[in-house]
């Protein structure tokens, strides 16, 4: 009916299982707040990998997803919910400069700026977690009215 | 000291988990919900929207590429407006409308406008509204 309707159906997103980039979410929440408490930039690289493969190939290829697929989705029942792609790969790149941010901190001996990157992208893993949080809804369209 | 040290390294993320639930509780508690616009300006037209008003009322559904509710929310509405002939659905991308962005203010996506028949916009949805919620905002649309 509206014009970008169709644009939207002609671009052919890729839709994924909705509840994985949720599930995900949660494994992330224990991994940054592990890095958070311990002040471990061994911990919050790992995260930043599996980062950097949710946002360069896609959250539905990550250590964590892989983990969803195997363990979790087996035993879910009912109807598959499925997502366009683009919003959780969007919160994977977010999280992945936050996760630079705070690796650059620690290799600086700057353990503030380690705390408060690690301490925003944790906040965004929680509410996507817990209260299915949309960050790409939230922030995308401000970063672009900054131009 | 150790015992100073652990002290320190919890504040931060107790903090975190307690900010950013006060968030997460209001952010669900007012995401879709329909709020009264008071805004006095001119109404919206054909020329601004690309597309013509309904006789009765439209829904100017702002939307964005990295927005997980807006699919669900533009399937809604459509399946809500399919009967009503004189309320009309328009979906925007938000991207590529920044100037009208701008203009009426819309911070996050789906952002839902609800304008009377002279176009102007009467109700405001941030966040995807539920069922309920869309039905009894057009009906108070004339």
């Amino acid at each position: 009916m509206s014009s970008t309707t169709s644009q939207q159906q002609s671009t052919k997103a890729i839709s994924i299982d909705a509840r994985g980039p949720r599930f995900s979410a949660g494994i992330t929440v224990v991994l940054l707040s592990t890095a958070l408490i311990t002040h471990s930039a061994w911990v919050l690289l790992a995260q930043a990998i599996v980062f950097a493969i949710g946002s360069f190939r896609g959250p539905q290829f990550t250590p964590y997803a892989l983990i969803f697929r195997t363990f979790v989705r087996p035993r879910l029942k009912g109807e598959v919910p499925t997502e366009d792609v683009r919003p959780p790969q969007f919160a994977q790149t977010v999280g992945l400069l936050f996760a630079l941010v705070g690796l650059a901190g620690a290799v600086a001996h700057l353990p503030l700026v380690f705390t408060i990157a690690v301490s925003f992208a944790l906040a965004a893993a929680f509410l996507n977690a817990a209260f299915n949080f949309c960050l790409g809804c939230e922030i995308y369209l401000l970063l672009l009215r900054l131009k | 000291m150790g015992k100073t040290t652990t002290v320190k390294s919890l504040a931060p993320i107790l903090i975190v988990l307690v900010l950013a639930s006060i968030y997460g509780f209001w952010y669900q508690n007012t995401r879709g919900k329909v709020r009264s616009a008071k805004s006095t300006k001119n109404g919206l037209n054909e020329a601004i929207l690309g597309e013509p008003l309904g006789s009765r009322g439209t829904l100017v559904q702002f939307s964005s590429a990295f927005c997980t509710p807006c699919r669900a929310t533009r399937v809604l509405i459509e399946n809500v407006v399919k009967d009503l002939a004189d309320i009309k659905h328009i979906e925007i991308d938000a991207e590529t409308h920044l100037d009208l962005v701008r203009a009426l203010d819309i911070r996050s996506t789906p952002t839902t406008l609800f304008l009377n028949s002279v176009g102007v916009e009467v109700g405001r949805a941030i966040g995807a509204p539920k069922r309920e919620q869309i039905t009894s905002a057009i009906d108070s649309l004339r």
